[in-house]
């Protein structure tokens, strides 16, 4: 006689869900903080604080005055309460780190070294990590980045954003607003008007970047928002491997976080950005936590181009969230591989958008939602295919696991096609992790909260492996530890 | 002696209905015993309380393993203390490799009866070794477990699982059910070249066919709930003559 199916009751999940934040800690350092608000002289405070050329600063400003005509998105499947824009802190950042300006890996503050160390961001070129360089954001500002002169070597430029718009004015110049322009969405002209810092790749011509290229983001002071702006050129026939983790302490109040991500590939280039993003997710009754509202695009400039953008989300109260591909060149290639994990009260609207444009371009597109406690996931993804797209062609998969009966997923695609030759599948399901798995894995020995995270684990398993290996290994431990608890 | 399993006067309701009504049951170590009874007598629900799973509620009554009572036990307890139950209904658990969840389950006996737990290489030695005794197809071991497997792999695969966790007390729940005659055979051999004066198995099944491969010590009728009659093993073959009926008959 089988079994009746049991699902997961609310009570068993509370334990299976509760979550202990490990990076929760604030770090005790002078910082300098711009009084709350947002004006054209605050933008103006932090346009000089960074030196900034003319050009960058009207920029900035008409960013400014298009953002004030916006209004903000309110389409995703999130709620919130309303954000005060004038409540928030547009520039933090550490005194040490500002006042004598960009310094050698040797003279950081050692508040923040051990702050990195503490994350398990060692900023030194040590051995261990020899096969990754970093460079470690702290609220606004850019505090070290390792392994720039072995880089500069191959004529590979990775340095803070502010540095490259001092050093290489040209480039920042020539792409900076490309992808993702400052009228394209209200969070991202905010971005535009009040970035501070962030990355700055440039991979020449047919070099391939030895070494895994990092980022780690870090918000520490409270009441303010972190908006950074990273910019990937992959020039003709380079490869480059970008990766970016992030953690906040954990505070009763909500903190914006809203970043810019442009990637450019150039013709035969290929870039490969993975995120591990584990900002403050808020306790377990959905107090405080980060807004991750985030627009990440690449153009896959020329043919045969590549980009690839694969995401693990754990983190964060609300995760919105789009990385998408613009599919210019011929033959270009774009890809999508996501992990979202909802837990306790988050929510996350998260999926990608594939442009086709290019004769013969492709995409990928996988999506794995997990929701547990009362989590809320939302794929949403649009495959867009114009007319001289000829010989498009998609994949799509979105998977859904549901832990618990109060967590929900949710899929959401767009398609639109407006080319007779193009090819497209999309692939949907949702399970729920059965009391009937649960019981297997324990009959065998194992512990349950250890039989969560293995069988999440091989749900996801399809997205992780495209992670580079010692990223891999992290955002398993992280989907697992995101998962703790006892079950009743 | 102690019998290792001892099970005295067990009710179990599932839902309100009460689905055992006073077992009695005791496996000495060593031994292997077979339960048979007609669908809807309380087999898989004996293997399952056994095995501490959750949802049914114990009214009254005792078991015993080892000497200790078990029912405060979790799942996982149990199976480190060494009782192992091969499912009737194998579950799937997309995407994690068979290997690697086995060795997490090895690991976790292990660490529970304080040896060191085996690496990759160590492990994966073992797991070669067991398979080709079992004649199992290798490129099962690397696929996600029992994810896309026919019955009879599915089955094969919790024999796997036992010649590698070595249980002190098996429990089969049905594992004859869906299989051929060569599966049958296969399985039925894993099976023989485990027993040992060092472990007790509990084969449950609705047929006296396994039986003519697995050969048991003793066997006994369930019936509603309740162990009706117990035999040597030609129990069985006339169980199989005659039909359920008849057993019933002989307690009323």
């Amino acid at each position: 006689m089988p079994e009746p199916q049991r699902t997961l009751g609310a009570a068993e999940v509370e334990q299976l869900v509760e979550r202990e934040y490990a990076y929760g800690f604030v770090t005790d350092i002078e910082t300098e903080v711009v009084p709350p608000g947002l004006s054209e002289d605050v933008i103006r405070l932090i346009s000089e604080k960074k030196e900034e050329p003319q050009w960058l600063l009207d920029w900035r400003l008409k960013a400014y005055e298009r953002w004030q005509r916006m209004t903000e998105p309110n389409w995703a499947k999130v709620s919130y309460p309303k954000i005060d824009y004038d409540a928030i802190s547009y520039y933090a950042a550490p005194k040490s780190a500002v006042e004598d300006g960009p310094k050698s890996l040797d003279d950081i503050d050692p508040e923040l070294r051990r702050t990195y160390e503490k994350l398990g961001i060692p900023l030194v070129e040590q051995q261990r990590l020899a096969g990754v360089a970093v460079d470690a954001v702290f609220d606004s500002v850019s505090v070290a980045t390792t392994f720039k002169e072995k880089l500069a070597e191959l004529g590979v430029i990775f340095c803070s954003f502010s540095e490259a718009v001092k050093e290489h004015p040209e480039l920042v110049r020539k792409y900076l607003g490309t992808v993702v322009p400052l009228t394209d969405n209200f969070f991202a002209s905010l971005n535009s008007a009040v970035f501070s810092d962030g990355s700055f790749v440039y991979v020449p011509k047919g070099v391939r970047c030895p070494m895994e290229l990092s980022t780690y983001f870090r918000i520490n002071a409270s009441e303010t928002g972190q908006f950074e702006r990273t910019l990937i050129i992959a020039d003709e026939g380079s490869y480059v491997s970008y990766l970016e983790g992030c953690t906040a302490p954990m505070r009763d109040e909500n903190q914006l976080h809203a970043a810019v991500v442009e990637l450019v590939a150039l013709e035969d280039a290929r870039i490969k950005y993975s995120t591990v993003q584990n900002w403050y997710p808020g306790d377990k009754n959905g107090v405080g936590g980060i807004y991750n509202f985030v627009t990440k695009r690449g153009k896959c400039a020329g043919a045969r181009s590549h980009i690839s953008w694969t995401q693990v989300e754990t983190g964060s109260a609300i995760t919105w969230k789009y990385p998408s591909c613009i599919l210019l060149g011929d033959d270009s290639i774009g890809e999508f591989y996501s992990v979202a994990l909802t837990a306790n009260r988050q929510q996350a609207d998260t999926g990608t958008k594939m442009i086709h444009i290019g004769r013969n371009t492709k995409s990928t597109i996988i999506s794995k939602g997990i929701s547990a406690g009362h989590g809320q996931n939302t794929y949403r993804g649009q495959v867009k295919v114009l007319p001289g797209a000829s010989n498009a062609r998609n994949f799509s998969q979105c998977d859904s696991l549901l832990i618990g009966p109060d967590s929900g997923a949710h899929t959401v695609p767009y398609i639109d096609v407006a080319n007779p030759e193009a090819q497209l599948e999309h692939e949907a399901s949702t399970s729920r992790i059965g009391e009937d798995q649960l019981f297997y894995c324990r009959q065998r020995g194992i512990d349950p909260e250890e039989a969560v995270s293995l069988i999440v684990n091989g749900f996801a398993r399809d997205v992780l492996s495209e992670l580079p290996m010692e990223f891999a290994v992290e955002a398993q431990k992280l989907l697992g530890v995101s998962l703790e608890g006892a079950v009743g | 002696m102690t019998p290792l399993l001892e099970i005295c006067g067990l009710h179990v309701e599932v839902e309100g209905r009460e689905i055992l009504r006073g077992l009695d049951l005791e496996i000495p170590l060593g031994e292997t015993h077979a339960v048979m009874g007609p669908n809807g007598s309380g087999k898989s629900t004996l293997a399952h309380v056994i095995a501490g799973r959750e949802g049914y509620e114990i009214t009254k009554g005792i078991i015993r393993y080892g000497g200790e009572d078990v029912l405060e036990l979790e799942p996982e307890e149990r199976a480190r203390k060494g009782v192992f139950l091969a499912f009737q209904y194998p579950v799937e658990i997309p995407g994690v490799n068979n290997t690697y969840f086995l060795k997490a389950a090895v690991n976790e006996i292990r660490k529970h009866r304080g040896q060191p737990e085996l690496d990759a290489v160590d492990f994966l030695g073992l797991m070669r070794d067991r398979v080709k005794l079992l004649d199992f197809d290798e490129d099962l071991i690397k696929r996600p477990v029992n994810e896309g497997f026919s019955g009879g792999e599915k089955k094969r695969n919790e024999i796997l699982q036992m010649t590698v966790l070595e249980p002190t007390l098996a429990v089969l729940d049905e594992t004859d059910s869906g299989l051929d005659i060569d599966a049958l055979r296969i399985v039925a051999e894993g099976v023989n070249r485990m027993r040992s004066p060092e472990r007790s198995f509990l084969v449950i099944t609705h047929y006296q066919r396994l039986l003519n491969h697995i050969v048991p010590d003793r066997v006994h009728v369930l019936q509603e709930g309740r162990i009706v009659e117990s035999g040597g093993s030609d129990l069985a073959l006339r169980l199989e003559a005659e039909g359920y009926g008849k057993a019933a008959a002989v307690t009323a």
